[in-house]
Formats: C-alpha cells, structure tokens, sequence
C-alpha cells in the first residue's frame, strides 16, 4: 500500500475560501449583534438570537450524525465503511466547537431570561397556565441546563473514544485474536455513544431546544423528525467530502460502489424524513384540535406557506425522482448536486421549524441568516480540512480494510 | 422449444469458476448459463448480462398505483358519492396519501413479483432441464451452448484446463414444458450423469 496517498495536504484555496466565508459570517455577526442583537425591540432580538440558535443546532447536529453513521456501521459489523471511515470521523471532530457554540446561545438564551424564545423561562406564565404547569418537571431552567451540558460533553467525549479507538488501526498489523479483541473493542465503545444519540437526539434534545418554544404545543413524532433532517443531511456532508477528496486524488480504495451506499442512504433518509413529516402533519390534520393545528396554522396558510411546501419539494420530490436510479447514485456530479441541495433543503427546514414559531407574522429569511451560515460553512471546511490533515486517511491496518476494498453493490 | 447441445463444465471454487468464465467468453464461446448454489457477486458482470430491467417496470407498476388509487378515490368522494367526514373538504388529499401510497406499493410488488416469474419462467408444473444436479448444493455449472461449429471436445478439455471438475455433453430440451415431478419421462435421451 506504499503508493497510496495517505497523508491529506490542506490546499491554499480551502483554506482562503474557508477564512473568507468565517470573515463574511463574523461581519454579518457583528452588523446583526448591533442592529438586532443589541436592539430595544424584543423581534429584532428575537430574530438575532432564533437565528443563532437554529444555525448551531442544525450544524451540531449534521456533525453528530457523522459519528452516529460510525457508530452503527461499527455495531452492524460493516466492511463497507472502513475505506473512507477518517471522513465521518474528521467531520465529527467539529462536534465539540459547534456544540461549545450551541451551549453558549443556549445559555444566553436561558439565562438572558430571552422567554420570548422561550415561553416557559418565564415562571410566572407558567403558575397561572395549567398545561405549562404540567410541562414543569421537564421544561425549566435547572433540567435544561443539565441536560443541556451532559448531552454535549457526552456527545464530544464519547465521539473522542470512537475516534482513538480508530486510531489504533494505524499501527500495526493484527492477528486474528488481536482484530477479534479490536472489532469487539469498537463495538462497545459505539454502542455507548448510540446508546447516548438514542437518549438525546432519538427523544428529548429535539423537544428540549426546539420544540419547547410551542410549550404549548407537542408532538412526539418531533425528535425522531429532526434525527431525520440531520442524518440525511450528515450522509450528504460525508458525500461532499467523499467527492472532494476523489477530485483531489486522494481515496484511492473509495470508488463509486462506496458512493452508491451513500446515495443510498440519502435517497432512503430522504424517503423516511417525508414519512415522519406526513405523519406529522396528517395525523394533526385529521384531528383538527384548536391546540394542535396552531403549530401548522401559520405554516400551511400563513406566511410560511412558500418555504413550508418549497421544503417538501426538495426534501422530498427532488431526491426521489433524482436519487432513484442506480446510475444517478454512481453519478459524481448528480450526487454533488443533491448533496448540495439537501443540506440547503434541511437548513431551511430547521430555519421554519425555529423561526415559524418565533416570527409567526412575517418570514425573516435574510441576510443574517446566510451570513450565519456563511460562519458555520467556513468554520466547518476550515475544521474538517485541519483534522483530516491531521492523521492518515486510511487505517490500513484495520480487520475490515480488505472487504472495503473489494466491496461491490 | 427446441433441443440444443451443450457442454457443461463444473468447478468447486468461485475462485476458479471467475477465470474460466472470463477465458470462455474471450474464447469466442456461447455461455447458456451457470448456475450456482448461492448469488455470486459479480458474475452477472463478468458474464456481461445486461442489466435487468425489472427496477423500471416495478416503477411503471408503482406510477398506475398511485394513478389508480388517486383517480379512483378522487371521482368517489368527488362525483359519485361525495360525503361529509369530519367537516373536511370533499377533495381530503392527505387522507388519501396512505391509501395511494399502499395502492403503489402493492401494484409494484405484485407487479414485481409476476414479471420476475415471468422472466425466469416460474410457475406451477412449468420445467426446465437440470443440468447438474449438484448445482443446487455445492457446485459451480457453467453450460456452454454449442454451435454447428463448435468441437466438443476441445471444448471439454479447454474447460478441464480451466479448472473444471467434471465436464459434461449433453443434448437438451433448451425451453421449458409443462409436467410434474414424479410421474415425469425425462424428454431429452441424454440421461444425466448422477454424481456419485
């Protein structure tokens, strides 16, 4: 394996882009802090700190799936991965930035006493209003701030395992019993951060940070909606990444049979976010409960309408009739695109499923928005680019390598 | 339905059989088929079968389920018997999108499973000759279809060279009839060697 190119090399242009699009986030940062952030008008903040919030959360979250897509191809003993596992593995390295980042607006927003975000921060609403009353034990201050803090250092310590864990691939050849000890090895430590994933984005980190500003409102079907959005947009990142590093020459033993796999879970995770999404909707739909349908109220007929349907249309109508065919999912190009296109589509999902509820009268979609995005995007290649430089691409002294090799769809 | 001859060659290994497979065709011969006891990855590729087109009628099949469901539940809540359910519009298109999306998944899955078993040509007392009968448990068959100017038995050492195990001619029913198993005349005279 002598001639393989192992060791990335961060280009000089990534490295401009990355810096250029971290200026373009920060001055639109700073410009949002002084007309909105710092503004007297509650909306102006609103909108700053909704925005903030949406941006961290998503891009958490698509980092976190990078180490979840790890860690249950790691317990589903798949060869598959094993060629271009470094990538997911890069990838969720930003885990700990961006959820410092999240843990930081959060705490702003809790302790700033924002309960114009949050309605049930503010305590007195909540004595005279039975249904939040009801919510006490799960949503106030003291649970948030716990839960808010385990689940990010667990993500980013447990993710730290997986990724030393992978390490030790490098080193040197294994014979069976020492590859029989390592696959086992690896096995638990995922298992333990699946475990963790299933505890906070399966079930309560999605009602806890997003859906609790509708305290009102609830739908169980929220969490599993969001894991939804953010895997199939993580598939999508490691996609891109994937792709770019073909281009560069680097991946030699990643070939159209792994992209296929990839494109396969982006067309069925795709397919599953729409179910989730119907199930959602048709079921408060039928039941047309005052208390329930507020949430859809101002999306289906409301200003949001556009984005609510536009939403469905690339999330769903683009990658089934695009990512269908076999030939499509081997397509470099065609993979790029709806790679592209499915990020941006999960992005404007999060965008209306945060700001739908904060700015209920008018779509706020603008420049703070793409400049916030324009921050995250260049932090993320900036990151992802310096940790993939910092080790090899391959471990090449894995048990599994041989069957990434030969794999064949 | 008409009777051929062919060569068949057996191989134990899929190792082997690859190789063989790839020098047949380079050879110029005719593979009729190989049959093996378990999907072999990769041998419809160094076969060079195209690939199949079942995925593209499950498609078609799919598309007239939701047309059907769509336009059938449509004209009935619509024209021909339009009711009140829940105060709900008469045209409810969310309530019907799990009737049309388990209408599609059964025309394709029907559909599906019928053109497969027409492509294979599988039905009930629909046979086909076996070539080996150890290709069902733990031989590789490759059968080669001969031409009037094929030698048969350069072919059989050229397949001997290759790695088979065993080689066979046989002359038979190249299609399919209809019959049962246990009363059934063998209608090719070439009786099959039994393998001991």
């Amino acid at each position: 394996m002598a001639s393989l190119r192992t060791q990335f090399e961060v280009p000089g242009k990534m490295k401009t882009w990355s810096y250029a699009l971290i200026g373009i986030g920060l001055v639109a940062l700073l410009f949002g802090m002084i007309t909105k952030g710092f503004s007297a008008d509650e909306h102006e903040q609103v909108h700053f700190w909704g925005t903030l919030m949406y941006n961290t959360i998503f891009f958490t979250l698509i980092c976190n799936a990078s180490m979840f897509f790890i860690c249950v191809t790691t317990l589903g003993q798949a060869g598959f991965t094993q060629s271009f596992r470094r990538i997911p593995e890069a990838i969720s390295t930003l885990v700990p930035i961006f959820g410092a980042i999240t843990f930081a607006v959060l705490m702003y927003i809790v302790f700033g006493h924002k309960h114009h975000i949050y309605h049930w921060l503010d305590s007195e609403a909540v004595a005279a209003d039975p249904i939040l009353n009801g919510k006490k034990g799960f949503l106030n201050p003291t649970f948030f701030v716990i839960w808010t803090t385990l689940t990010i250092a667990l993500w980013s310590f447990l993710g730290w395992r997986v990724r030393q864990y992978s390490r030790e691939a490098d080193e040197a050849p294994m014979s069976i019993e020492q590859g029989a000890n390592y696959i086992w090895r690896g096995t638990i430590r995922a298992a333990m951060f699946t475990v963790w994933f299933a505890l906070t984005v399966g079930s309560t980190i999605p009602w806890l940070w997003m859906m609790s500003i509708d305290a009102h409102w609830y739908s169980t079907m929220y969490s599993w909606y969001t894991f939804a959005s953010s895997f199939v947009s993580g598939m999508s990142l490691i996609a891109l990444w994937i792709i770019y590093l073909k281009n560069k020459g680097y991946l030699e033993l990643t070939g159209q049979e792994h992209l296929h796999d990839i494109g396969k879970f982006m067309f069925a995770f795709s397919i599953f976010w729409t179910y989730l999404w119907f199930s959602q909707y048709m079921l408060i739909w039928y039941a047309n409960i005052p208390e329930e349908t507020v949430y859809f109220k101002h999306r289906v007929q409301g200003p949001y309408k556009g984005i609510f349907f536009f939403n469905l249309i690339i999330n769903f109508l683009c990658p089934l009739l695009i990512l269908m065919k076999r030939s499509a999912k081997r397509n470099y190009t065609l993979v790029t695109f709806m790679a592209v296109l499915i990020i941006f589509g999960h992005w404007i999902d999060f965008y209306q499923m945060v700001m739908g509820s904060l700015s209920k009268d008018h779509v706020t979609l603008g420049w703070l928005d793409f400049g916030i995005l324009a921050f995250f995007v260049g932090t993320l290649i900036l990151f992802v680019g310096r940790s993939l430089a910092s080790k090899p691409l391959i471990a090449k002294y894995h048990p599994f390598l041989k069957e990434s090799v030969i794999h064949q769809v | 339905m008409a009777k051929k001859k062919f060569v068949v060659g057996c191989f134990d290994d899929e190792a082997v059989l690859f190789p063989a497979v790839k020098k047949v065709r380079t050879a110029g011969y005719k593979i009729h088929d190989v049959y093996t006891p378990f999907a072999v990855h990769g041998l419809d590729h160094a076969m060079g079968l195209r690939e199949t087109s079942l995925h593209t009628a499950g498609f078609i099949y799919g598309i007239t389920g939701t047309t059907t469901a769509l336009s059938c539940i449509s004209w009935i809540f619509t024209k021909d018997w339009p009711l009140n359910i829940g105060g709900k519009p008469h045209f409810a298109l969310p309530a019907w999108i799990p009737i049309m999306f388990e209408l599609t998944v059964l025309f394709a899955a029907v559909g599906m499973v019928l053109t497969f078993c027409y492509l294979c040509q599988l039905a009930p007392f629909v046979k086909k000759h076996h070539f080996h009968p150890r290709a069902t448990d733990d031989l590789f068959v490759m059968v080669i279809e001969c031409t009037d100017k094929t030698n048969v038995d350069d072919l059989r050492s050229f397949l001997a060279n290759n790695g088979a195990v065993e080689t066979d001619f046989q002359i038979a029913e190249d299609g399919w009839w209809l019959g049962r198993y246990d009363r059934d005349e063998m209608p090719f005279e070439h009786k099959q060697i039994v393998a001991a």
